[in-house]
């Protein structure tokens, strides 16, 4: 039976992963690399590193980083920041990422997703949406979520999918940083609407918010987060015992 | 040496990083007498089948793969690169394989008994249905990566491996010296890092 994915995100800028790392065992627990591979010896099924550099230094940093990860993590990597065109796509996965992550780009230009798919295929062309409610409905926030893109949210990510977007990560903006569980009616609207995998993203706090998720929202496909993870808040080797105490099928 | 057969399909840093991670010299290569020498070959692939056919065919490469495959070279195809080894595909219409192994490629909608997400995506469990050389390091419900929205059916001497995801789907298939796998094993960890060990090692 597939498994439900459990994903670990990394900021980096300018080569080093940025939001405080907690680990007493790594020697630089700031290396990218060294963090990625710490993950993927511990249970993390997949990993998303988010290019956080506005300079072009940092942005071969990042490639450079990219490449020396791909030389010793063997699970899929998925990489987002800054992605505005399909040389974008090219110049990260020619360094290692296998998976493509696009938001503000698509947001400015949704054909690139119809074109990204087109040459590398929809299995590496992921559209995360950051999502906030206004006035009770879902909205999509564009510019690090600060700029209200009047675009509604579900109907934004079908549009993304019938382009040719083969995952979607839905970063609720309500629950991010509060730590009080993921947006589970927002991800049930995505899920209801989208027959593609749908990582849930935004809100985790503590092991028993992925059990929940999981639990609750049964088509959703992966739990991604960065702080609960970087904080040794969630061991991912603990969650993935756990889940299979509650039948949530995980890969040990 | 290993040769990763280039023919402009999908990325092969990340299959020639999985190489070096082994200790196994493998060169990403577009050159057919290159590759018809080598001494074990990699047919790699992602995107749809019929535009990998044909690149595969006008590259001229698809001659020194099936020809280095019929004089006992071991050949490994992973992922599309597996759906390629067989006679053809009915991914939007009906396309020529290599022919290599007896069975045609179809639709994972086709077969599955629930609506599920189409492509497969993720990690599922091998369930082993023949011994194989390529498990020689593995054990019999290790998962894999698999991203794929189509699978070998009609094959079922070749069959080492199914997955289910709906129906039980071709994992792995071997034939002589003609191995495929439709999961990523350069993505799934130290499970797939040992299958292409086996492949090094023991395999051929």
């Amino acid at each position: 039976m597939i498994t439900k994915r459990i994903i670990p995100c990394l900021d980096v800028r300018n080569g080093r992963v940025v939001k405080g790392v907690n680990f007493h065992n790594l020697r630089d627990v700031e290396d990218p690399v060294e963090l990625a591979g710490y993950y993927s010896e511990n249970g993390a099924d997949e990993l998303v590193f988010y290019d956080i550099t506005a300079s072009a230094e940092g942005r071969k940093l990042f490639t450079d980083i990219l490449s020396r990860t791909a030389e010793r993590v063997f699970i899929p990597l998925t990489v987002g920041g800054g992605i505005n065109t399909v040389e974008d796509f090219e110049r990260v996965l020619t360094h290692g990422a296998d998976k493509v992550s696009v938001n503000s780009g698509a947001i400015k230009r949704p054909e690139l997703i119809y074109e990204a798919a087109k040459l590398y295929g929809s299995q590496c062309v992921v559209i995360s949406a950051d999502i906030k409610r206004v006035d009770g409905a879902f909205r999509v926030f564009a510019k690090g979520c600060r700029e209200d893109t009047g675009l509604e949210g579900i109907s934004w990510i079908k549009r993304c999918v019938d382009l040719g977007a083969g995952e979607v990560v839905v970063n609720s903006i309500d629950t991010d940083g509060v730590k009080q569980g993921f947006d589970l009616e927002l991800l049930s609207a995505v899920c209801d609407a989208v027959n593609v995998p749908v990582i849930a993203s935004g809100g985790a706090g503590c092991l028993e918010d992925f059990i929940t998720l999981f639990k609750r929202v049964e088509k959703v496909d992966a739990g991604l987060a960065a702080s609960v993870f970087h904080f040794r808040e969630v061991d991912i080797g603990e969650l993935k015992r756990e889940m299979l105490r509650n039948g949530i099928p995980a890969r040990i | 040496m290993i040769a990763l057969v280039d023919y402009g399909v999908g990325n092969l840093f990340s299959l020639a990083c999985s190489f070096r991670a082994i200790g196994q010299e493998a060169r990403i290569s577009k050159d057919a007498d290159e590759i018809y020498r080598a001494d074990r070959i990699i047919l790699p692939g992602v995107g749809a089948f019929g535009d990998a056919a044909e690149k595969l065919k006008t590259s001229g490469l698809d001659e020194a793969v099936k020809s280095a495959a019929k004089k006992g070279t071991p050949l490994m195809g992973i992922c599309l690169g597996m759906q390629l080894l067989f006679d053809k595909s009915f991914e939007y219409g009906e396309h020529e394989g290599l022919g290599l192994i007896r069975g045609s490629v179809v639709p994972i909608e086709s077969a599955i008994d629930r609506p599920l997400k189409i492509p497969q995506i993720g990690w599922n469990a091998l369930i082993f249905r023949k011994p194989s050389k390529l498990f020689s390091y593995i054990k019999d419900g290790d998962y894999v990566y698999f991203v794929h929205s189509y699978f070998a059916s009609g094959c079922e001497e070749a069959v080492t491996a199914e997955t289910e995801y709906g129906a039980m789907l071709t994992a792995s298939v071997e034939k002589d010296n003609v191995y495929g796998c439709q999961f990523h094993p350069e993505k799934s960890g130290k499970v797939g890092l040992n299958i292409l060990r086996a492949f090094c090692g023991e395999a051929g």
